[in-house]
């Protein structure tokens, strides 16, 4: 029996809804016109003057190597990112689904990274992987690895992916472990009955029952690879050893508040924008039609 | 008695409240120091505002360097910006093209009435703060330029002479082979490579670094580091750090956690790293002149400096201006500057504040703090020599490093490096000469 709510004026539902709207307007709507605005512009940084400069700024970018470069480093690190998050944050899941002791220590800990803001993960891990100070460093040293992520370039990317992984584990973890809760017992046990084993049972029955949590995830795991692992990569890496690192909202941030080339970066927030939109879309339209709800 | 006691709170709170009508004018100065050159900086305040009541000075630490120019930019932009911006000289340009933005030094203390004789700032150091009439647009604050500590210790270890002939990095490049013979990690290391390696270098063998005199001649300059005497010394840079001979630390000054160690045999450092070595270091260490390559005609002209200036923002009024030019003047006194010189190893501005500092017999007593001035005042600048006035080199030195980083980890040769790094630099500053057209 579902529930539903009914107004029966459109007053109040207004009034309801009117500071999310609000938020949204102000937070949201006001700053991407602004940017639309502003990526047909070129202003000099202290703000004194402006040329109009139309798609200019988007011929731009769109003939720099190192802007089209960072559009393969985006979706490689999105890419690990979400799946090194939602595996390991899968198995963790399994693993803490079953009646253990200690298991709601385990589940505790599991969660706590989570509290962790992407800034200081990346301090962190910066702090473990210093080329001279840090501990992880001085043991791969010891057993004979070089690791610099100052100049490398793919060691600089699993570092920034490592850190920004480590705490969404806990977000997934969360939710994985809601949705096996509600994966009904009743079919997994007749599944034993019949003598299916564990991974047989995980991949036929657990894995497509929940997959609206995994649908779910992977947009917001996506989302969130794009835009909030900025904290990570600008106290690790900066945008990495020439700039193998640099995604494309660090190139925005980069190229408009430390390269004062502020038409550039509002072009880029515009791309950046559409790209991620078209993403959602394509989600929503493709992979949804095989979510079981 | 409680209320007595009240009472005579709200008395003394009454009578506290009524005393802003003679409060001081407040100067704002953003700068960019923290730790020992912050705690001097704090000084040269309170001595200013210890030494007059109409104005106080506050000073606000707003990052390091970039940070700082880029909070100055950003509060000029919401209207909130201060009154003085420390801004480093790779900002320059920046400042020079924002006309509406800024209050020009000399017009500042022209307008307030303070004294300000330009001639009595040292030329090397004043030159890239100058219009070509020789106005100054700001007021230099540190400058320094790099040379070379030596760890004679480790020199000794190695079986070298430590009193050897370093002035060529022919010379350099024998002991640096001893000391990696000796099993020496670090014969070589590096601060600012890009400040020391390409712009420092280039002036003090007179080549060019861009066209059109440095940027000073004109937007429409164009990089030119990628010639043959650069491409030479990356290169020569590039095998030392495959043989092993040259440690790269990082981009910024690393390496002078590695040299003030112990660990390092040379080190090419900015002559204002001389305050942090001669605490830390545990060795016995000279200061040399930068080495140069005896082949290169031109060798050694001047070296060029590094380091900020002040800069006065425009949109405030008059008085707060004056403070500003009597702040300026103060600390320009001879007096400051010899004490500033002395504690910190960045070059006096002025050369009353250099003729002090000799006559207390400072160089005698810390030999090598000298060479900085001299190795700058050595020859009269050439156009190669000034120093640079270019747009966007904040972002233009990133990508340097960028480039010399794929140099030193062998994945770039010299050359295609520096072409690359030339045309990366070249489109930013057609970017730079469009947005201040």
């Amino acid at each position: 029996m579902e529930k539903r709510v009914t107004f029966r004026g459109w007053k109040l539902p207004l009034i309801l809804i009117l500071p999310q709207v609000l938020v949204t307007a102000v937070f949201f709507f006001w700053p991407a016109g602004q940017a639309i605005y502003q990526s047909a512009f070129i202003p000099d940084p202290f703000g004194l003057k402006s040329q109009f400069v139309g798609f200019g700024n988007f011929e731009y970018l769109f003939s720099d190597p190192y802007y089209l470069a960072s559009f393969k480093t985006t979706a490689i690190f999105s890419i690990l990112v979400t799946v090194v998050s939602m595996s390991v944050a899968l198995w963790l899941a399994l693993m803490a689904d079953r009646i253990i002791k200690g298991s709601g220590t385990y589940r505790t800990f599991l969660i706590w990274p989570y509290a962790v803001a992407p800034a200081v993960a990346g301090v962190l891990w910066l702090f473990m992987f210093n080329p001279s100070v840090g501990i992880v460093a001085w043991s791969l040293d010891q057993i004979g690895y070089d690791w610099n992520h100052k100049l490398n370039g793919g060691q600089a990317t699993w570092l920034v992916v490592l850190a920004s992984s480590w705490g969404r584990i806990s977000y997934n973890f969360l939710f994985f472990l809601a949705g096996l809760q509600a994966v009904p017992r009743s079919v997994i046990e007749a599944a034993a009955i019949d003598g299916a084993h564990f991974w047989r049972r995980f991949w036929t029955i657990v894995f497509p029952l929940l997959s609206p949590t995994t649908f779910f995830l992977l947009v917001v795991n996506i989302v969130y690879a794009f835009f909030e692992t900025f904290g990570v990569i600008h106290t690790i890496t900066s945008g990495g050893p020439q700039q193998s690192t640099t995604i494309l909202v660090y190139k925005v941030f980069a190229d408009g508040f430390v390269g004062q080339d502020l038409g550039s970066s509002a072009a880029q927030s515009v791309v950046l924008l559409v790209v991620v939109g078209l993403l959602t879309v394509i989600q929503f339209k493709f992979i949804e039609r095989r979510v079981h709800y | 008695m409680k209320k007595a006691l009240l009472g005579t709170l709200m008395a003394a709170t009454l009578g506290t409240a009524a005393l802003p009508a003679a409060a001081a004018t407040e100067i704002q100065w953003w700068h960019g120091f923290t730790g020992r050159l912050g705690d001097l900086l704090a000084e040269q305040i309170d001595g200013f505002n210890a030494s007059q009541t109409e104005y106080v000075v506050v000073g606000t630490h707003k990052g390091n360097y970039s940070e700082t120019l880029n909070a100055g930019i950003a509060a000029f932009r919401a209207g909130e910006q201060p009154h003085i911006l420390m801004v480093f000289e790779v900002g320059t340009a920046t400042m020079m093209a924002a006309a509406g933005a800024i209050k020009p030094v000399f017009e500042l203390m022209e307008e307030s009435g303070v004294e300000f004789d330009q001639d009595a700032f040292l030329a090397p150091v004043k030159g890239y703060y100058t219009t070509s009439d020789g106005n100054m647009l700001s007021l230099p604050y540190n400058s320094s330029t790099p040379v070379l500590y030596v760890n004679r210790d480790a020199l000794t270890a190695a079986g070298l002479d430590p009193d050897m002939d370093l002035s060529t990095w022919e010379q350099v490049d024998v002991a640096l082979d001893k000391l990696k013979e000796n099993g020496s990690e670090c014969p070589l290391t590096t601060a600012w490579q890009s400040w020391v390696h390409l712009e420092n270098f280039s002036a003090y063998h007179n080549a060019e670094f861009a066209t059109k005199e440095n940027g000073f001649a004109g937007l429409d300059t164009e990089l030119a580091f990628n010639g043959p005497l650069q491409v030479a010394h990356i290169n020569a840079m590039g095998e030392w750090a495959k043989e092993g001979k040259f440690f790269y630390a990082g981009r910024r000054n690393e390496g002078g956690a590695n040299f003030r160690s112990g660990e390092c045999g040379f080190f090419t450092e900015s002559s204002a790293g001389y305050a942090g070595v001669k605490a830390e270091a545990a060795f016995d260490f000279e200061i040399r002149r930068l080495p140069y390559w005896s082949e290169a005609n031109g060798a050694p002209q001047n070296t060029i400096i590094g380091g900020t200036a002040l800069w006065v923002l425009s949109g405030h009024e008059a008085d707060e201006y004056k403070g500003a030019a009597e702040f300026m003047n103060y600390i320009s006194g001879s007096n400051i500057q010899a004490k500033w010189h002395q504690d910190t190893g960045y070059l006096p501005i002025t050369m009353e504040g250099y003729e002090q500092t000799k006559a207390e017999g400072f160089y005698e007593a810390n030999p090598g703090t000298d060479i900085a001035i001299l190795q700058m005042t050595a020859k009269p600048t050439t156009a190669n020599s000034k120093g640079l006035r270019l747009g966007s080199f904040d972002q233009i030195r990133g990508i340097i490093d960028e480039e010399l980083e794929a140099v030193w980890s062998g994945d770039k040769d010299a050359q295609a490096a520096l072409d690359s790094a030339v045309e990366r630099g070249n489109q930013l500053l057609r970017r730079f000469e469009q947005a201040n057209k």
